[in-house]
């Protein structure tokens, strides 16, 4: 239970999604404007990446993995179908989306309208995407850990995109430069608030 | 039609030109950021990469622009992604089997070619609408500009932080570090990435005037 939760905060302060490896630039780019849309987003997000994330675990640990095809029978010991996996993942991303999309509808409708178009939009974010591949290239053993990263992920998406988008709502009073306006003054926000995040590095979890 | 356009026309060669500078893919599309910052922290990996993405982006732009009337409108996303995804599978293979080490390097960012916005937003927002000629040289021209960008990030990080040119020890031959000169750490850290790209934009945006955002 104890490294459980030290996957959940690794994943969401030292190994932040956006400051650490720059994951959903885009939609954070395009999307941070203000606290109230950013915080719908980034709950779809988490949303998407706690379901994905453990799903794509069991596809690559008993389908793709070399090896993983032996419940089928020993036959099958030495297929290896991990070359597949991008594609399976990606796959599996634009399903679950399309799924959580109808599901909300249905029995959310007033949380479906708030999302709006950013729903369908998740699948094509990199965040996603990203965190089953770091799940496959960092290995986990159990679906409870897998869970546990995809979890943090998404929260660690989430803080970085309310804090952004609390920090442009109030740099539209001051004087930046005009050259700087909007994107530029963005990405160098970011940069800052990434060497703030560089502070846990030293946690040893 | 009358005349049939030269292959090179002015109007083609914009579609190279332009996103070099005043439609950059990155700079001002905001288009395929996640990858452009995680890699540049050396040149080589950087180059790598630009390749890879122009490789991708070439094929899938002038596939689905072959594709694109036969493409019914509501399943075009699933049809684009099954294209890109076959391309990146090939360009992930061919990178595992010559370039080992810088595929390391890369590692998920290969993968993440899939859902780079530059290639999903050129292939809805130009191959879907255009002949395949001038889909061709969109490729190239947004692909290249993206390199550019990628190659200038990574240029001032390998040199300010390791003090390196693809690997070279250019400030050591020059004897700099006799004069009491060190390298900068920072700048081999991801915030470092985001900071030189606001500073491109800031000063591509105080030479063409036309860029800068209202408020």
């Amino acid at each position: 239970m104890e490294h459980l939760f030290d996957i959940f905060v690794k994943s969401i302060f030292i190994d932040n999604m956006i400051f650490a490896y720059f994951l959903g630039m885009c939609s954070y780019l395009a999307v941070s404007k203000t606290v109230k849309t950013s915080m719908g987003l980034g709950l779809a997000v988490t949303f998407v990446l706690t379901i994905t994330v453990p799903v794509d675990y069991l596809l690559q640990n008993y389908l793709l993995k070399a090896g993983a095809l032996s419940w089928l029978g020993p036959q099958f010991a030495d297929v290896d179908l991990s070359f597949l996996s991008f594609i399976m993942f990606i796959a599996v991303i634009a399903s679950m989306v399309q799924l959580v999309e109808m599901i909300v509808e249905k029995y959310t409708p007033a949380l479906y309208n708030s999302l709006g178009i950013f729903l369908p939009l998740i699948a094509v974010n990199c965040a996603i995407l990203g965190g089953s591949l770091f799940m496959q290239e960092r290995d986990y053993q159990s679906v409870a850990e897998a869970t546990a990263f995809g979890l943090g992920s998404g929260i660690g998406w989430l803080l970085a995109i309310i804090g952004m988008a609390a920090i442009r709502e109030k740099i539209r009073y001051s004087d930046v430069p005009k050259p700087l306006r909007g994107l530029g003054i963005t990405f160098i926000i970011t940069g800052l608030m990434g060497i703030a995040f560089m502070s846990f590095m030293g946690i040893k979890l | 039609m009358s005349e049939k356009e030269p292959l090179f026309s002015s109007k083609n060669l914009r579609l190279i030109t332009d996103p070099l500078n005043t439609n950059n893919p990155i700079t001002v599309q905001v288009l395929g950021i996640c990858s452009a910052l995680a890699i540049t922290v050396k040149l080589e990996p950087a180059i790598v990469m630009t390749l890879s993405v122009m490789a991708v982006l070439v094929v899938a732009n002038v596939v689905i622009s072959l594709l694109r009337k036969s493409i019914p409108p509501r399943i075009r996303i699933i049809v684009q992604l099954v294209v890109i995804a076959s391309m990146v599978i090939l360009v992930d293979q061919v990178l595992k089997a010559f370039a080992y080490d810088v595929s390391k390097q890369l590692s998920v960012f290969v993968g993440l070619i899939i859902t780079n916005c530059i290639i999903m937003g050129r292939l809805e927002a130009f191959a879907m609408a255009n002949k395949p000629w001038p889909s061709f040289l969109d490729a190239i021209g947004n692909a290249s500009g993206y390199g550019l960008i990628l190659i200038i990030v990574a240029f001032f990080r390998e040199l300010l932080g390791s003090g390196t040119l693809f690997g070279y020890p250019v400030l050591e031959k020059i004897g700099l570090y006799k004069t009491g000169y060190e390298n900068n750490g920072l700048m081999i850290l991801p915030p470092m990435a985001l900071i030189t790209i606001g500073i491109i934009i800031w000063v591509q945006r105080s030479k063409n005037r036309e860029l800068i955002e209202e408020k």
